[in-house]
């Protein structure tokens, strides 16, 4: 048998290198899912396929140039929100919250990982959803710094609700309750169905929602060529604080 | 085993400089109504193994979570190598074996291994440690895919993955064949003879019996009893044997030299006590043939910490 030399050296690793580690190793788990690519890749992608193609919706303008800024942010809140929100419940439930906790790995460095995590997989999902849609005849407009500040302020408040569901509901609640979400979001927040088809009554409570402002922001720059997207930042800033605000405290790790 | 030595380190109470790995003083852990801890004191020395055991609900492991950190106690203090267990200072110094789960389902063992390895500055070799615990086999394999005693070999091992200072273990060999509770046990010398302060909790007696320089009784969340295996089975020897049921002891205490002890339990089976030695011995073979008994699997024991285990949290199941 093998022997080793236990003799006691202990010590933290460097923060970005522990950060580094959790991250790699939450992506590879995000890319091996098969359900969470479902939900990140396969749906948005056969969304983004079928209604620019197909003559399902009339957007007065170019189908697959309304269509992909809307996809882009479902590809955002798959990952932020539901992903995340689905791992986090049951790493929680499987006790893995609770062992990470007993290594040098702080809680703060834990959502810093799992933060870069969800920012790699949605620019493996940014790439492969702009490449079809680029074969698809896609041309985006706009400067691409208000498609990154609408991604990573749109990251933080779907982020936000997701650890939110996760911290304090129990694991089947939050799978159920997160694919609910996901599922009415998509078909309220403007994602592929304009919100201009909604009663006038609700369109502004619909514009209130954390993706209905990230499809707005996002189209607005990348169909329309707009300039600083302040109003959809706006609402997604007020998303992100009171969610985060309310999930670091109600957040039980176990 | 070192009686001596850990004796020596309980005497110092801890005020010794550097002395104990683990020091807690009238814990007390409540939830809701429940008290689970109630008013538990105990010194771990360093570079010891303790071992601690007690019934299940006895607080075995809201004691050692409290140490690890996960949770607060209600009133007393711990301190875990001279610091709060809270520190964050402290994640480094320790190793933890939750009593399970911990791993993601989906995570390979391997690659789980190494992912922790990385949160530590002079980490053990996961190849290594995995090979030292049989798993190198698995290593492609999902953490939901092992066998029970391969999950608890991977925890065991990340647990010393850091090279830590003191290692906190939560029933590691629960569920385990014999050959992966030697393996555990192999490990587990090995960090003592390296110096490292091991804290486990076991249903095992023989396991206690064979790695602890101190073992913990605690029963109804206090200590009742603690000592080194030796202290604590003492140097009394019993006389066993089997007799037909209903002998009357009284005529045969009655008999023996004065402060010894007689028992009937189970029916059938009977336990002297006393200076058992062959005066005894003889004395009771002839006081059975004189009653005509004949008397079957005659044998001189030492206690067995079973036998101290049972004597002290009783017998009924809870």
């Amino acid at each position: 048998m093998t022997t080793l030399d236990f003799t006691p050296r202990p010590g933290a690793a460097p923060l970005p290198r522990m950060i580094l580690a959790q991250a790699g190793a939450e992506v590879r788990a995000m890319l091996r899912n098969g359900e969470q690519l479902l939900l990140t890749m396969i749906i948005p992608i056969l969304l983004l396929v079928g209604f620019s193609q197909a003559p399902l919706i009339d957007v007065g303008g170019s189908r697959i140039g309304f269509v992909t800024p809307g996809i882009l942010s479902l590809a955002v809140m798959s990952t932020a929100f539901t992903g995340q929100a689905i791992a986090t419940g049951f790493e929680r439930r499987y006790g893995v919250l609770k062992r990470l906790g007993a290594t040098p790995l702080s809680r703060a460095g834990l959502l810093l990982a799992k933060t870069a995590a969800v920012i790699a997989v949605e620019l493996v999902q940014v790439v492969v959803i702009g490449a079809v849609a680029l074969v698809l005849g896609w041309s985006p407009h706009g400067n691409p710094v208000w498609v990154v500040l609408l991604i990573l302020l749109g990251t933080a408040a779907f982020s936000g609700i997701g650890l939110l569901m996760a911290g304090t509901l129990r694991a089947e609640a939050t799978l159920a309750g997160a694919n609910l979400v996901y599922l009415v979001l998509l078909g309220l927040g403007g994602v592929v169905f304009p919100l201009t088809k909604f009663p006038a009554a609700v369109q502004p409570v619909l514009g209130l929602l954390p993706i209905t402002a990230l499809t707005d922001g996002m189209r607005s720059v990348l169909a329309a060529g707009a300039g600083f997207p302040g109003g959809p930042l706006l609402v997604l800033a007020c998303w992100a604080a009171v969610s985060l605000g309310v999930a670091s405290r109600t957040f039980r790790w176990e | 085993m070192r009686a001596g030595d850990n004796a020596s380190t309980r005497a110092s109470d801890g005020r010794a400089p550097g002395g104990a790995a683990v020091e807690i003083r009238g814990l007390v852990k409540r939830y809701g109504r429940t008290t689970a801890v109630d008013g538990l004191t105990l010194t771990c020395g360093t570079g010891e193994v303790t071992a601690i055991l007690g019934p299940n609900g006895a607080g075995k492991t809201s004691t050692i979570e409290i140490c690890e950190g996960f949770r607060r106690p209600d009133a007393g203090t711990v301190r875990v190598l001279g610091m709060d267990p809270a520190d964050p200072a402290l994640k480094p110094r320790l190793g933890v074996m939750l009593q399970a789960g911990g791993v993601p389902p989906a995570a390979r063992a391997g690659e789980w291994l190494r992912v922790v390895s990385r949160f530590y500055a002079h980490p053990l070799d996961p190849e290594a440690l995995l090979d030292l615990l049989g798993l190198t086999d698995h290593a492609r394999t999902p953490y939901r895919r092992l066998s029970g005693g391969q999950q608890q070999r991977l925890s065991l091992a990340a647990a010393v993955i850091g090279r830590p200072e003191l290692v906190f273990l939560d029933e590691p060999t629960a569920g385990l064949d014999p050959q992966a509770r030697h393996a555990c046990w192999d490990v587990v010398t090995g960090l003592r003879e390296a110096g490292v302060s091991v804290v486990l909790t076991t249903h095992h007696m023989d396991e206690a019996e064979k790695l602890s320089d101190l073992v913990v009784v605690i029963d109804h969340g206090r200590v009742v009893a603690e000592g080194s295996p030796q202290e604590l089975t003492g140097a009394e020897r019993q006389l066993r044997f089997r007799a037909r049921p209903g002998l009357n002891l009284d005529e045969l205490l009655g008999a023996l030299p004065p402060g010894s002890a007689a028992k009937e339990s189970p029916s059938g089976r009977y336990i002297i006590e006393g200076q058992v030695g062959p005066q005894l011995l003889a004395t009771v073979t002839a006081w059975c043939a004189t009653e005509g008994v004949t008397t079957e699997d005659l044998s001189i024991e030492r206690r067995t910490l079973e036998d101290v285990f049972l004597e002290l949290t009783g017998r009924e199941l809870r």
